[in-house]
């Protein structure tokens, strides 16, 4: 009888799921899987609500990433109003999308992630989250702190509140910006880039630990997909979808939002509540693609930043191909920060960026929108179908974690062969696999903090008989 | 014309009043607050929501406060534990027999339902929510109506009716499934005694009449107007 071993829940993620690993009668794993155990149902609800309460429904999504939603669902609604926003209102509404990223890039690297990279994977659980990092590396602790606080106060700033804020509305944002804002926020940014830049070069010092990790976290050729500017610059808010493949040939140099169904598709696998959309074009399971950071700088040219430039050049050394190993998600989500805060910083010096001009109005003027942006976690996408009264008759979505499942899946269990093994639990080695999932930082829609206080119960099991049992948390 | 003076005693004060005024109205001028919410100064008190209620001596039943005459000599009391018991319930219901999801709704932070919620400390709810399913009706170019979020107050049946003189709402159905209808319940846009004045927006007190192109939040209902228009009304009646 074969045995399977069950982590549940998965810690150091936001939201509940847990793993199982599959092994044979020699203790050897054949198969381990994913399984996000929560269910929302958000494109059921929303249906027979008015188009324009979307941003505002869909954003309760999440408490992590509540901007992102507000802003795919805002452009679903621009396409409803059939309005071109105000250019400010885009500006503005990039500003908030990049915060967002750096305050999740920070939450995922320094507060989830970086106990494992700087403590250790088979360091003691007790202290293998941020408090213990607050001990040992008091200053990584305090800099992930401060970028987080940052990308969160300027959330707040701009849209009167950190968590769920409506200021992203269809046809643009609700508030101009003030001078004083702007140039508040202005001063505040070199220092957040020093931090960036120190943790950057930290995390390149640490590499030299972790070769068996990028070797084994889910490394493996796939495609990658990601926004990219019309002159193929990293983008986050609008952008043509680009496709390349583990080479970095073009596969696809721009996909529509509004003719996304005809190169991705959704399967549904029966021990998930999580999608599982593919290529259509290589079809299931084989047609597995990667979205995020490392997606994100595997797809573009360049940043168009000078400083995340200069990191991009230094990622892009690792491999002539694409950068394949998922290890390095936590590498491109640095780069990414100081992206993040060059290009705010840009943004808020653009001329026109205190205009009043920042609302578009109008009715709904077609039947159909889909809205695509990029979430701290990869591609996400909205599309809405309404009725003649602006009432949503339909909707689907996508989120970033999503596209990922079918890597997640593959990602654990190369992890869980090179790991684990026999019938004995290693601690370190169920903290590898569960860290694979935390390269890719899943938001499993929801706004559950679990900082290492979550239990978790794994079984390793040989049918019914339990042959080993460990409780942490 | 003459008017008769009463006095009567409220919280245990001494008040005097002119004879006609309800129970509500000298409160208020004594700077006694009690709570309501069918009732809107310048339309016709119903007692429909039964928050206003008040114990009266000599009185076994609570009588509500926007609906009852002050007499001579009466002794009222506005504050007790029985009554706040009842208020608290009453609004308990208010919130589990609808769908008040207070988080994505146009009037959050501007709502009255909501805030007296917040006035009389409802933390919590102890009866079971109905989840009921119910229409959204945009069909308005204007305005749109959302039953989840409607509290049979009758604001707008009233205001439509008194003050615009158009007597486009209504209520139909009985008890649990009631409901406001315009033009005997057909489509908002397609009624043809609706004059689109939008006074049954500006006094609905929570989200459930709301004007298009409005995100979460941003919904201010302005009442100005009504003062004004029931006193000229008054007037010329």
């Amino acid at each position: 009888m074969a045995n399977t071993i069950t982590i549940d829940p998965v810690t150091r993620i936001e939201g509940h799921s847990k793993i199982t690993i599959y092994m044979d009668d020699q203790g050897a794993v054949t198969d381990a899987r994913f399984h996000v155990t929560q269910f929302r149902g958000f494109e059921k609800f929303c249906e027979g609500r008015p188009f324009y309460e979307m941003p505002a429904l869909t954003a309760r999504t999440c408490g992590i990433c509540p901007v992102s939603h507000l802003v795919a669902s805002a452009k679903a609604c621009d396409e409803l109003m059939a309005v071109r926003i105000p250019e400010t209102a885009v500006k503005l509404r990039k500003i908030i999308n990049l915060s967002q990223l750096i305050q999740s890039h920070a939450l995922s690297f320094f507060h989830l992630s970086s106990p494992d990279l700087l403590l250790g994977m088979d360091a003691d659980p007790n202290s293998r989250n941020i408090l213990g990092l607050l001990k040992s590396h008091p200053e990584a602790a305090r800099d992930g702190i401060a970028l987080r606080k940052f990308g969160q106060s300027v959330i707040e700033r701009l849209a009167g509140k950190r968590i769920h804020p409506a200021w992203v509305v269809p046809g643009g944002v609700s508030r101009p910006l003030t001078a004083e804002l702007r140039d508040e926020i202005l001063e505040e940014i070199p220092p957040m880039l020093e931090i960036a830049q120190r943790s950057l070069e930290t995390f390149q010092g640490l590499y030299e630990g972790f070769e068996r990790e990028i070797e084994t976290f889910a490394n493996f050729p796939s495609l990658f997909m990601g926004l990219v500017t019309d002159n193929d610059n990293l983008e986050h808010y609008d952008g043509k979808l680009r496709v390349v493949d583990a080479n970095r040939n073009i596969v696809h140099a721009g996909i529509h939002p509004a003719s996304y169904q005809e190169f991705i598709a959704e399967a549904v696998e029966p021990d998930s509540y999580l999608k599982s959309p593919y290529y259509r074009k290589i079809g299931y399971p084989d047609g597995l693609y990667r979205v995020g950071p490392l997606a994100r700088l595997n797809v573009c040219e360049r940043c168009g930043t000078p400083l995340a430039d200069e990191a991009l050049r230094t990622f892009r050394r690792l491999s002539p191909g694409a950068v394949l190993s998922s290890f390095h998600y936590h590498y491109a989500r640095l780069i990414e920060i100081i992206y993040g805060l060059e290009k705010t910083r840009d943004l808020l010096r653009e001329p026109d960026i205190l205009d009043a001009h920042v609302r578009a109005h109008a009715e709904p003027n077609r039947f159909e929108g889909v809205g695509m942006s990029e979430a701290p976690r990869g591609m996400l996408l909205h599309h809405y179908r309404i009725d003649e009264q602006g009432l949503i008759s339909w909707s689907n979505l996508i989120i970033a974690t999503g596209h990922n499942n079918l890597a997640m899946n593959r990602g654990i269990t190369q992890a869980a062969k090179a790991f684990v093994k026999g019938d004995k639990l290693e601690e370190g080695a169920l903290n590898r696999v569960e860290a694979v999932i935390r390269c890719y930082d899943p938001c499993l829609s929801c706004s559950t903090h679990a900082i290492g206080q979550m239990p978790l119960l794994i079984e390793l099991r040989n049918g019914n008989n339990v042959l080993d049992r460990k409780h942490r948390g | 014309m003459n008017v008769r003076i009463v006095t009567l005693s409220i919280d245990g004060r001494d008040v005097g009043a002119r004879e006609g005024q309800t129970i509500l109205e000298v409160a208020g001028e004594n700077g006694i607050e009690i709570p309501t919410m069918c009732n809107l100064t310048g339309l016709k008190p119903i007692g429909a929501c039964r928050l206003c209620v008040v114990e009266v001596a000599g009185s076994r039943k609570l009588l509500s406060a926007c609906t009852t005459g002050v007499t001579e000599g009466m002794q009222v009391t506005t504050d007790s534990e029985r009554l706040r018991n009842y208020r608290r319930t009453i609004l308990e219901f208010l919130f589990t027999e609808g769908n008040h999801t207070c988080a994505v709704c146009v009037s959050n932070g501007k709502c009255e339902l909501q805030e007296l919620a917040r006035k009389l400390g409802m933390n919590h709810v102890d009866v079971p929510y109905r989840y009921p399913r119910r229409d959204v009706d945009a069909t308005h170019p204007r305005f749109v109506l959302d039953h989840n979020r409607c509290i049979l107050c009758t604001r707008c049946v009233r205001v439509c009716d008194e003050i615009e003189g158009a007597h486009t709402w209504d209520v139909m159905g009985r008890g649990i499934d009631s409901k406001v209808i315009t033009d005997l319940h057909q489509p908002w846009g397609s009624s043809t005694s609706c004059t689109s004045c939008g006074k049954c927006v500006h006094v609905c007190p929570t989200g459930a009449l709301f004007e298009k192109g409005h995100s979460v939040a941003e919904m201010a209902k302005r009442r100005q107007f009504l003062p004004y228009l029931s006193t000229m009304r008054g007037a010329k009646e």
